[in-house]
């Protein structure tokens, strides 16, 4: 019997170590939701024309490369519209439309026009990459804000549509968070024809106004600020608009510095895209090479020798840099974001707010305890003691799955709480009837708790499956109170049944003849 | 000390009183949420947000008590939070929409709020630097997920209850929670709380607190099911309910207490929260002891035995099932 007893309080006293070490101290170790410490809250559109754009450019590559393959002259094909694309003047329709039944129209339905054909993204085709757009988004996002190391962000989308609710608590420097989120960062490498050039128009100059349809004006890298405001690019250059490689083929993406010391970003290739880049940089030694972030070109190197899976990106500050390399490595956005909403905000509930929670929460805790110790006397410190063992471990518990402590967080909390003085009140008051239909000391104790055990199950079972349904189905604030409230009914039944019993065994199994139970 | 030591109160005599009472007041609910309406908070409804710019740092606790006492609109659902970077002294005031928050009423809103915060001379010359329309932080995509995540939870109650008890005590303690619902809504409508996140989450709670007393009744009921076999099923569920009385006050006072306690000392921006507490452990109390236990009696009928499902099955019961009492044989 005492045997049995020791191996209880050793268990016991081990959780609660557990527990204490798992949530101490307790200002680092348990975050703090938006509503309790502040943060930034930004609500993003995903502009999802863009994605629809990319497969029409996509589609309008592959039909030219078909057409001129085949020989057929056309004297217009290009995007026109975010879903659609134009093709006229052409030399040879049957073979136009076989062309296009191969490379186009599983996605597009093509309509005859003015001279030609107009081809219309089909509308669940379009419907389906708006959607993956924005589920893409959010994994991209949800990928940068983890390397950014914050704590519970929410990265929910809102309204069903296109909106993307971004919330990340502790973070002060709103303008940081917007360009880590938004920048699209596509890394391509495409050769450098031309520039740089002072504006657009020189550039267009140089080529007698007739810009080949391979290639494209892009501006330069923006010369680094102080902070967020755009300045003029630094010069304009002619490049081709095939890239070699992309930034989904890179393998790594690090921090360095290069020859001169300054920020520089390395990076190495996939294995395939490694030979790809191996045999393009051989043949074409000697040419300038340009790394093309976001439609801007980085910087323009000319090719010495071959290059196979490594090189770097400078020219860039320390700050970009560690940006560069967070959005690098999380991926490129499918489509470009635009804010709706953008603060930095206080916490809504306030210092004055919380500080008077907390003291409502002492009084009310303080209130409790005195009653249990008036009305169960000695039986009411073993309900106390367990109370407590409850609070630590129920800290601990959520200290150790990183919870995020949030206002409806700390409902269930309270929930648990008084779910836990309800158990002990009900052993209590079992052991008490049993006692009163005669029962020996041990007998009751023993029959109070063996009994009640079955009604603690079902009530927290029940609520357990509530909560289970909450987290899986609910957001935000309603999965954080079922969090709660699942810890909180764990720790519960252990202190309750477990903890409270071993007490009241550890002071029965002392004396040898008990007559009275101090209750 | 001991409260309610053998006790022997009717409860179910009292159930058709109760079933009034609490349509009157579901009822009377429904028709303040129709002719008044239940406030939507920020979170759902969405406003008008204004950052004011001050000469020196201000306290947010003082802004929010200027405007509770000089902002015309009503400034207990204004949302006040520090606003920018430390030391900016900005403040950002957040308020529930007044009309249609077309533009003239974002500037009379954000006019109003500059006099309100003007009236303070303490507070150190505030100028209105930016107003704009707020959009809901909790999106109607949130507010719906919520609400099915909560109707799922409750279907996996009703599913628990029916397995471990029977189906009509399954219904007994949904009805209820549903019920405690009802009744929390219509003293939050009587009272015009605004329904914010905070609120939210005390609904919740309550309903945890609720489903947690009927089934511990429930529990007592299905064990005396066993030990009191030749009595009929309204005198179980009395002994049951009068067995757990003690028990039932205790833990209601208790949470009561603490609920009170955030209630008196919790602060403005807890008060939606701690009311809908107190009105919930209340209602819900109440509910288990005569919503809960009186809807069995009304699906088994008050005399009957009901299906042994709990108690291992026998003759006896078997027999009580068959030979059920007709109600008039009773009360003669």
């Amino acid at each position: 019997m005492m045997k049995n007893v020791r191996w209880r309080v050793a268990l016991t006293v081990a959780v609660v170590a557990l527990s204490v070490w798992a949530f101490y101290p307790l200002n680092k170790k348990l975050n703090l939701g938006l509503d309790l410490q502040g943060g930034v809250h930004l609500v993003l559109r995903v502009q999802t024309d863009d994605a629809l754009r990319a497969e029409a450019e996509t589609t309008v590559g592959r039909l030219r490369d078909s057409l001129s393959r085949t020989g057929v002259q056309f004297t217009k094909l290009e995007v026109t519209g975010a879903d659609e694309f134009q093709v006229a003047g052409l030399s040879n329709d049957d073979a136009f439309r076989t062309a296009s039944a191969a490379d186009a129209e599983s996605v597009f339905d093509r309509n005859s026009g003015a001279g030609g054909y107009t081809f219309k993204m089909k509308p669940n085709i379009a419907r389906q990459l708006r959607e993956e757009a924005v589920t893409q988004a959010i994994q991209t996002i949800e990928r940068r804000v983890n390397e950014l190391g914050v704590a519970e962000p929410v990265i929910a989308r809102q309204g069903g549509g296109d909106q993307i609710l971004v919330e990340l608590p502790g973070v002060s420097d709103v303008a940081r968070a917007k360009s880590l989120i938004s920048s699209t960062a596509v890394l391509q490498f495409r050769l450098v024809e031309n520039g740089p050039f002072p504006t657009q128009e020189a550039a267009l100059e140089s080529v007698n106004k007739v810009l080949s349809p391979e290639s494209e004006i892009l501006p330069g890298r923006q010369e680094a600020a102080s902070s967020g405001a755009a300045t003029p690019a630094t010069g304009f250059y002619i490049v081709k608009k095939i890239s070699v490689v992309t930034g989904s083929e890179l393998r790594s993406a690090q921090q360095g510095l290069d020859q001169f010391n300054r920020p520089a970003v390395m990076f190495t290739l996939k294995q395939d895209a490694a030979q790809r880049f191996g045999n393009f940089t051989q043949a074409n030694i000697g040419k300038p090479l340009g790394i093309i972030l976001d439609k801007r070109v980085m910087s323009v190197a000319t090719i010495q020798d071959r290059i196979v899976d490594n090189g770097q990106i400078n020219g860039i500050t320390r700050e970009e840099m560690a940006n560069l390399v967070i959005t690098l490595k999380s991926g490129a956005l499918p489509a470009s974001l635009t804010y709706l909403e953008e603060q930095s905000i206080g916490a809504s509930l306030g210092e004055d707010s919380i500080r008077s929670g907390v003291t409502a929460a002492v009084v009310g805790l303080g209130l409790i305890i005195l009653f249990m110790l008036m009305y169960y006397k000695l039986s009411g410190v073993n309900a106390v003691v367990a109370l407590v063992c409850n609070l630590i471990i129920l800290l601990g518990l959520m200290a150790y799955v990183g919870f995020t402590m949030t206002l409806p967080g700390i409902a269930g909390f309270v929930l648990t709480m008084g779910i836990g003085v309800d158990s002990n009140v009900l052993i209590f008051e079992r052991i008490k009837e049993e006692l009163d239909l005669g029962r020996g000391v041990r007998a009751s104790v023993n029959a109070g708790f063996s009994r009640v055990f079955m009604t603690l199950l079902d009530t927290h079972i029940s609520a357990l499956i509530a909560a289970a349904f909450l987290f899986q189905f609910g957001t935000g604030p309603i999965r954080g109170f079922a969090l709660t409230l699942t810890i909180g009914l764990i720790s519960n039944l252990f202190t309750s049944t477990f903890v409270s019993k071993t007490l009241y065994e550890l002071v029965l199994g002392r004396r040898q003849q008990v007559a009275t139970l101090s209750i | 000390m001991r409260l309610f030591k053998n006790t022997n109160y009717n409860f179910l005599r009292w159930r058709w009183h109760a079933v009034a009472l609490s349509w009157v007041v579901i009822i009377a609910g429904i028709v303040t949420i129709a002719t008044k309406g239940l406030p939507m908070g920020i979170e759902f409804a969405g406003g008008t947000g204004v950052v004011a710019q001050f000469d020196k740092e201000p306290s947010v606790e003082a802004v929010r008590n200027a405007l509770n006492r000089n902002y015309q609109f009503g400034g207990q659902d204004a949302i006040v939070q520090s606003y920018g970077d430390a030391g900016s002294r900005q403040v950002m005031v957040r308020v529930p929409q007044v009309g249609a928050e077309k533009g003239a009423d974002l500037a009379t809103v954000s006019g109003a709020i500059e006099a309100a915060l003007k009236k303070d001379p303490s507070l150190g010359n505030p100028t209105v630097v930016s107003r704009q329309i707020v959009g809901p932080s909790v999106g109607e995509e949130l507010a719906r997920k919520g609400f099915w995540a909560f109707i799922l939870s409750l279907a996996g109650i009703l599913a628990y209850i029916a397995f471990r008890f029977q189906l009509s005590f399954a219904v007994g303690a949904v009805v209820a929670t549903l019920h405690d619902i009802l009744v929390t809504l219509a003293f939050l409508a009587f009272f015009q709380y605004d329904m914010t996140l905070n609120v939210i989450a005390a609904i919740l709670t309550v309903t945890g607190y609720s489903t947690n007393d009927t089934i511990v009744i429930f529990d007592r009921v299905r064990e005396n099911l066993r030990s009191h076999r030749r009595e009929s099923l309204s005198d179980v569920i009395n002994l049951a309910i009068n067995q757990t009385l003690g028990r039932t006050v205790l833990t209601a006072g208790l949470t009561l207490l603490s609920a009170i306690a955030l209630y008196l000392f919790g602060g403005e921006v807890l008060r939606g929260f701690s009311f809908t507490m107190i009105v919930g452990i209340i209602t819900g109390t109440y509910s288990s002891v005569f919503v809960a236990a009186a809807i069995v009696t009304f699906w088994k009928g008050k005399n009957s035995r009901p299906a042994a499902a709990a108690a291992p099955a026998s003759t006896d019961t078997a027999a009580q099932k068959q030979g059920r009492k007709p109600r008039r044989a009773r009360a003669s």
